[in-house]
């Protein structure tokens, strides 16, 4: 670590006066921020720590939705009666990240403004058509995440709260990079409230991305054997040291599958 | 063992320095704070090979908080790390041993080359600092892969190593193999890659080195598994400091596997420059810098072929390695592919003819040396693998292939140097075949096939040289040190004892193991003996812990001090009794006349050698303090079978290890519990190199690309069945605890175990070859392969 300066925020609106007047960066569960910091990857003059301010905290029902405050943590939510209740898959995704220590401190915010190219939440996000509600505006999940590790956020903008509307089925499958347990292969499945499905892929390229051919398929037999056959197009998905594109591409159509039989 | 040794001897007692540990009371290197010290900070090369132009240190020198900044020119005097091993070439030549500069000169090797130390006032500022040196590197090309480093061609590592090559070295009866091989009725032919590991001990690499001018001397508090091996080669190889004004102390360590057996750069520098600044240094590394720079394990690829006559029987083995040494010789590197490796391969078999050669490459790579294990899992992943193959190939069963060529008469003459002194390799096959539930395994297939799983079952049977070593051999073979361990044992005058061992813990459990020996013999309590270790200024010499070598060599060293001590005591008994001194018996504790109740406890012995009022001084010396070097007349030979059953999913080629069953024979247990721990511990290890761990630098850049956990793959908990593990007990013949080691034994047969038994889950499916780690990756694009060329 390096020296740097820390306050701590009392509301979003004085977090958004002291990232605009610092410069610095917003601190939330400090799970990637703080690591990137250790490795001289980030190198924040200020940290305007976010965990004070109580309009972040929270899981509430509004209507056909669930609220999550972007300060939640990822323990909170796995073990929330009301998400449970309301969309099994988030409190399932929520206790699929890393390990305990990452799931008590690691939130909801700081996971989707950080879009690592690797993280579950995109996923959820996209294939539910969350709303992400910021100290400005709100922005739907298909226009929030740009690239790897890029958001539609502005510097000084801050994530308050993510809205999922309540599907009628949904499940995420997983399929873990051996070293880092981060998403190798994520798909996540939804059939909305309208009867549209939606497939959403983490893991297995830059940025989230939505398997349209996974979505035609399911739409015509929402069924395991219907997701497995679709050959998923491998030219645009990620190779490296754990996986080429090719496995990637075969991973995607069998987490889709077992997501599908997941959802029941 | 006598009567009297027995009772304590055998038993979990629970490990006494284990109440520290889980209280956080531990006192490791980085604990350690010295009075006015300061910080140092490493700067590493960023490239595989280049050339330095030049190094600016100016803005580093000026930056806050910084008392000094080191490279490569201001060690003038300061010679380069040594190897302690000299290996001979097939014509004759010795090993090329280019130098190891402790900071570069005029070339970095590899990336995590130390170029410079900044020392300053606290870890940040030296880090800044090194942030501020500017070094103008001409990049070279860069080689990784040993076998590419030895093509013609290849980047010139080291002027002194032509083509890059350290050695070719063989060992065995070259026409007796291939006159066996001319008459085979089959030949198994394999070629295996053994996967680069990194060490990965929990507690990275740290030092705190501190000048006392009114001594002139110097402490080094240092995490080793050696602190004696530490001094003697920094002092009297690299500084040229008289031996007896440098005190090094490893204290609480947490881990080793090999990794902090040798003497490495950084703590180097702090010694040599903590009389410069006339301050503490202290440096602990990230864990960024533990991947750069320690010493990596394995790293072979390796052709081997099997002859077989009709019957299945060995005729002859033939193996040729190519092992790489990294940028640099580590301590012990070159010996690992040699000797630890090419003298095991006959394994538990009775092979009448073997051949190995050898050639060891330099590579830009962090330095390759002992890894748990180191030699003996590359040689049981050869001969296990192989023999799976041999197996399949003229379908005779896995058990029965082993067993029409086990071992059977001891002491066995190995055509590889050897002479196992004793085991039973029928019994630990059947143990682990037992435990195994082998006899169930089609049922457990035929189910997992229901489920669209394939199940597979692997033997390992795992034959490891420990206790290293006769000196009088290992000097033969091109030590440059003796193997021998010294023991002392001090007995207070209240009849309390602390033993002074060479040996070192490191998550051993010798406080543990060695007081139940000095307590089961002296028939005192426990809680009465304290075992200390790891420090040069306390404990009279030592050559460490490494090879399972510390209950065999360090224990009996012990055990010899022991024999001194009852010596004396009875000596003193017969005095205190008046009788003669061959009537005294020592038995739990107590100096008995024979045949009758007149006795005197041990207490009251020791408290007579140290208040001599009624002594024999003019016969015996006061005093209660023995001391015992041991030199061992043999290796031992711990050997086991290991049976692993996975399941594999062949939609994602993932594989779970669903059982593990180990059935060993390290010789008499002292402390089953411990054992049982090492064992699991080792398994762990071994099941990471089979399954999930893999060291990868690019090929073309030399980067390292698993430089941390986001990419170099640990075993976790829940990648591990709940092992099975039981022992079988051949005592060792040459030393008196009739010990043999289990530190290593865990690794050593796991890998071939778990492959063999992916294969064989594989082999419906057509896949014939599979190279470690079993990564789902690795597993589906082998079926692939399979289904494309069926
Ligand atoms: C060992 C380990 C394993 C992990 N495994 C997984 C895994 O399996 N799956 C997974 O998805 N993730 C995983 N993670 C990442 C984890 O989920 C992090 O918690 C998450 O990525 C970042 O959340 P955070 O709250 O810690 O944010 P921080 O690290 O504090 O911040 C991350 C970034 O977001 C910004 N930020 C934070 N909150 C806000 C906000 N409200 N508004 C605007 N910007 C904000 C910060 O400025 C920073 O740039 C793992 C992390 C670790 C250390």
């Amino acid at each position: 670590m390096y020296e740097v300066e820390y306050q701590q925020a009392r509301s979003v609106a004085d977090a958004a006066t002291l990232l605009a007047k610092t410069g610095g960066k917003a601190l939330a569960g400090g799970q990637s921020l703080i690591a990137a910091m250790k490795l001289r990857l980030a190198q924040p003059g200020t940290l305007v720590d976010l965990s004070g301010i109580a309009e972040l905290q929270g899981i509430r029902r509004e209507g056909d939705a669930i609220v999550i405050g972007a300060m939640t943590r990822h323990a909170d939510i796995a073990s929330s009666a009301e998400v449970k209740r309301a969309v099994p898959a988030l409190a399932a995704l929520a206790e699929g990240i890393g390990d305990r220590q990452v799931r008590n401190m690691g939130t909801i915010g700081g996971s989707i403004a950080n879009n690592d190219p690797a993280a579950d939440w995109p996923a959820a996000l996209v294939a539910l058509g969350a709303t992400v509600v910021t100290g400005k505006r709100r922005i739907v999940a298909g226009d929030f995440f740009k690239g790897m590790y890029e958001t539609a956020l502005a510097d000084d903008e801050i994530i308050t709260a993510v809205s999922f509307p309540v599907p009628k089925k949904a499940a995420y499958a997983k399929f873990p990079n051996p070293a880092s347990r981060f998403a190798l292969v994520g798909v996540f499945v939804a059939q909305l409230p309208d009867g549209s499905v939606r497939v959403a892929v983490t893991g297995a390229a830059p940025a989230v991305f939505r398997a349209s051919g996974i979505e035609a398929a399911l739409a015509r037999s929402f069924t395991a054997e219907a997701a497995r056959a679709v050959a998923v197009d491998a030219s645009r998905l990620n190779a490296d040291l754990h996986a080429s594109a090719a496995y990637r591409a075969h991973l995607v159509s069998v987490m889709a599958s077992r997501a599908v039989a997941a959802c029941g | 063992m006598g009567a009297n040794e027995t009772g304590i001897i055998g038993q979990s007692v629970k490990r006494k320095e284990d109440a520290r540990f889980l209280t956080g009371a531990g006192q490791y290197t980085d604990d350690v704070t010295l009075q006015n010290q300061t910080h140092a900070y490493f700067l590493r090369s960023p490239h595989a090979h280049a050339k330095i132009r030049a190094i600016d240190t100016s803005k580093a020198r000026a930056a806050p908080g910084v008392i000094a900044v080191y490279t490569g020119a201001d060690l003038e005097g300061v010679n380069g790390l040594p190897c302690g091993w000299l290996i001979t070439s097939v014509d004759g030549t010795p090993m090329n041993e280019p130098p190891h500069p402790v900071l570069a000169k005029g070339k970095v090797r590899y990336v995590g080359d130390h170029v410079a130390m900044v020392v300053a006032e606290t870890r940040s500022q030296a880090k800044d600092a090194a942030e501020l040196i500017e070094v103008d590197y001409d990049v070279l090309p860069a080689v990784v892969n040993p076998v590419d480093a030895l093509k013609p061609g290849a980047p010139q590592i080291h002027d002194e190593a032509p083509g890059n090559r350290c050695y070719t070295w063989s060992l065995g009866d070259k026409a007796a193999v291939d006159a066996a091989f001319a008459k085979a009725a089959h030949v198994t032919r394999l070629d295996l890659v053994n996967n680069r590991l990194i060490p990965n001990a929990i507690e990275p690499r740290a030092a705190v080195a501190s000048y006392n001018r009114a001594e002139d001397a110097y402490t080094l508090y240092v995490t080793s598994q050696n602190p004696h091996v530490e001094r003697l080669l920094m002092t009297a190889f690299v500084l040229g400091l008289p031996e007896h004004k440098v005190r090094v102390i490893a204290p609480d360590v947490g881990g080793g596997f090999g990794s902090k057996i040798y003497l490495y750069a950084e703590e180097t520098a702090m010694v040599w420059a903590s009389k410069r600044v006339n301050r503490p240094i202290k440096w602990a590394a990230e864990r960024s810098e533990s991947f750069v720079s320690d010493a990596h394990g394995r790293d072979h690829v390796t052709h081997a072929e099997l002859a077989l006559d009709k019957d299945g029987k060995f005729l002859a083995m033939r193996v040729q390695t190519t092992a790489a040494m990294g940028a640099y010789l580590s301590t012990f590197a070159s010996c690992i592919p040699t000797i630890l490796y090419a003298t095991l391969l006959a394994g538990q078999y009775t092979t009448p003819a073997i051949h190995c050669e050898v050639t060891a490459a330099f590579t830009n790579t962090a330095p390759v040396d002992a890894y748990r294990g180191a030699g003996r899992p590359e040689a049981t992943y050869v001969v296990e693998r192989i023999v799976r193959e041999a197996g399949v190939e003229t379908g005779i069963a896995q058990d029965e292939i082993r067993r029409r060529n086990f071992i059977r008469s001891f002491p066995y003459q190995t055509p590889v140097a050897l002479m196992y002194d004793i085991g039973d390799y029928d019994q630990t096959l059947a143990g682990a075949t037992e435990l195994a539930d082998v006899k169930g395994f089609a049922a457990r297939k035929a189910e997992a096939a229901k489920r669209g799983k394939l199940r597979g079952l692997g033997y390992a049977s795992y034959i490891e040289a420990c206790g290293l070593a006769p000196s009088n051999v290992a000097g033969a073979l091109g030590a440059r040190a003796g193997l021998f361990e010294a023991g002392q044992v001090r007995v207070h005058p209240t009849g309390s004892v602390t033993v002074f061992t060479g040996s070192h813990s490191h998550g051993q459990g010798h406080e543990t193991t060695f007081a139940q020996i000095v307590a089961g013999r002296l028939g005192i309590p426990v809680d009465n003996v304290d075992i200390v270790h790891g420090d040069t200024g306390r404990v009279l010499f030592g050559m460490g812990t490494y090879g399972s070598r510390s209950l065999a060599v360090g224990g009996t060293a012990i055990v010899k001090a022991l024999d001194k001590v009852v010596a004396k005591g009875k000596k003193i008994a017969a005095h205190l009794l008046e009788a003669a001194e061959a009537d005294i018996e020592f038995e739990d504790g107590k100096f008995t006349v024979a045949g009758t109740d007149r006795s005197k406890t041990f207490a009251e012995i020791a408290l007579t050698a140290y208040v001599p009022h009624n002594y024999p001084l003019d016969k015996l010396e006061p005093g209660l303090d023995e001391t015992a070097f041991y030199d061992p007349t043999n290796f031992t030979y711990p050997a086991g079978t290991h049976i692993c059953e996975v399941e594999v999913d062949p939609d994602t080629g993932v594989v779970q290890v669903v059982n593990f069953s180990a059935c060993d024979d390290f010789g008499n247990i002292i402390n089953p519990m411990i054992v049982e721990g090492q064992v699991h511990g080792g398994l762990a290890q071994g099941i990471g190199q089979a399954l999930l761990e893999n060291c990868v630098y690019d090929a073309d850049s030399g980067q390292l690309l698993t430089g941390s956990y986001m990419d170099y793959a640990m075993p976790r908990a829940d990648d591990l069945p709940s092992f099975k593990v039981t022992t079988r007990v051949t005592p060792c013949t040459h030393n008196p605890l009739g010990a043999k080691g289990c530190g290593e034994a865990g690794a050593i047969g796991s890998p071939a175990a778990l492959m063999n038994a992916v294969l064989d889950a594989l082999a419906p499916l057509g896949v014939r070859h599979l190279d470690m780690p079993a990564s789902p990756h690795r597993v589906w694009q082998a079926i692939q392969s399979a289904k494309a060329a069926a």
